[in-house]
């Protein structure tokens, strides 16, 4: 059978996906470093986007997934789902407040370095868009395969968030460029 | 850890990034070619909101929950099964809807199309598929509107549903259309995918063993999902 063709969310997607807020995936009793993630969107002309949708799922603090298909030994976070869905507002901006995950294995024993897997959905966005979101202060970037297979740098660094430090804790900057000058890597997968 | 990764994105099927025809994807669509990356846990797992708590009602959009009354239009049924590409059922997963009131106006700020809203239609609506895939939705037919893409543009009547699948892979977004519309040729969002045999799969079909008698009028909308890849890799050491 074949796939079902993908379409835009539209303008009014917040009326089906985003009637409550979504994108607090930590609670008092998640483990794992608190970390908050924000950034925003721009278009081609390097104008913000108000009604993009960003999607993440992330590994717990273990490095562990929550689906049955991880089957890892490695504990499972009852308080943490790891997935979350913020809107734009009208300057763009988009925020989600979770923990930093854990490293989890790629293929072959290769391990990935932690990441935040996301997902772009837009006003204008026939398809929604896959990227990941890196750590700037995490060490295990030098060694992760989907960093060093883009070879580029200039593109590679859109992959990585900016570590600064806010009320003592760390937020993480992450910029999503659909297109054009420091267009965000997205991924075929 | 053996894990079987999902097929790719059949780009035969989903429309570009870029449609001209479609303006607002000019300056939005990505133009870098998608950068391929193998398939690993964190793309074959994905959120399965398997203790999600459904409220009763949550697929009937004719009676939003703080309405006093029936929403205004035409009632329909929408059935449809969820499947992957080998037509295997996909149960359990969550499917979220959207839609403009009878009249073609959505229930949000930013639509100032000048046709009345329906206090009793919020144009919002969930559920969840059964073990063998199915699903059901109770609402009322959407109302085509114009809107500001091209001189005298209309969008056909649709409604947007949301799926997600077991994986993160397995995400889609998509509209259903009704069967006979006259606007469905016209559209550069549904003519922004490039086959006429994948556009024709985003038209539900009228199904009379659906509608129900002195009530509604039934249509069925099947959505397939991206399948498995039958080779399994490995995430420890060979």
């Amino acid at each position: 059978m074949k796939q079902t063709p993908s379409q835009t969310v539209g303008p009014f997607f917040a009326i089906g996906l985003t009637r409550a807020p979504m994108n607090v995936l930590a609670s008092a009793t998640t483990q794992g470093e608190k970390i908050r993630i924000e950034g925003q969107v721009f278009d081609g002309d390097g104008a913000p986007v108000p009604d993009a949708l960003v999607e993440i799922w992330q590994a717990n603090a273990y490095g562990r997934y929550n689906h049955p298909e991880d089957k890892q030994e490695k504990p499972l976070d009852q308080n943490f789902t790891g997935w979350g869905r913020a809107a734009t507002d009208e300057r763009g901006f988009y925020c989600f407040e979770t923990i930093k995950p854990g490293a989890v294995p790629g293929r072959d024993g290769a391990m990935q370095a932690p990441h935040i897997n996301v997902c772009v959905f837009a006003r204008g966005m026939l398809a929604h868009a896959f990227t990941r979101i890196y750590f700037a202060d995490e060490p295990a970037n030098e060694t992760d395969p989907v960093l060093l297979s883009v070879k580029d740098k200039k593109r590679r660094d859109t992959l990585i968030a900016a570590r600064e430090e806010r009320d003592g804790r760390s937020v993480y900057r992450f910029h999503i460029r659909l297109q054009g000058d420091g267009e965000t890597v997205f991924f075929d997968m | 850890m053996e894990i079987r990764p999902y097929r790719p994105r059949d780009w035969k099927s989903h429309p570009p990034y870029v449609f001209p025809p479609y303006r607002s994807s000019v300056k939005r669509g990505p133009l870098q070619r998608l950068h391929p990356i193998k398939q690993t846990l964190s793309e074959i797992t994905g959120p399965l909101f398997s203790d999600i708590e459904l409220k009763p009602g949550e697929n009937d959009l004719t009676r939003a929950p703080d309405a006093n009354r029936e929403a205004m239009g035409e009632r329909i049924i929408v059935v449809g099964r969820v499947l992957d590409e080998d037509g295997r059922p996909v149960p359990n997963s969550l499917i979220e809807i959207w839609q403009a009131n009878a009249a073609g106006r959505y229930h949000h700020p930013v639509d100032q199309h000048n046709a009345p809203l329906d206090p009793n239609f919020t144009g919002a609506g969930r559920c969840v598929t059964n073990e063998r895939g199915e699903y059901r939705f109770l609402t009322i037919k959407p109302g085509a509107y114009p809107w500001l893409n091209h001189p005298n543009a209309w969008r056909p009547a649709h409604i947007h549903l949301s799926l997600f699948g077991p994986g993160f892979v397995t995400r889609l977004v998509t509209q259903m259309f009704f069967p006979g519309d006259p606007l469905i040729p016209l559209d550069p969002i549904l003519n922004s995918i490039p086959s006429k045999s994948a556009r024709r799969r985003l038209i539900a079909a009228y199904a009379h063993d659906v509608t129900e008698p002195e009530f509604a009028l039934g249509y069925r909308f099947d959505i397939v999902l991206r399948g498995r890849q039958a080779t399994p890799f490995e995430t420890n050491r060979p």
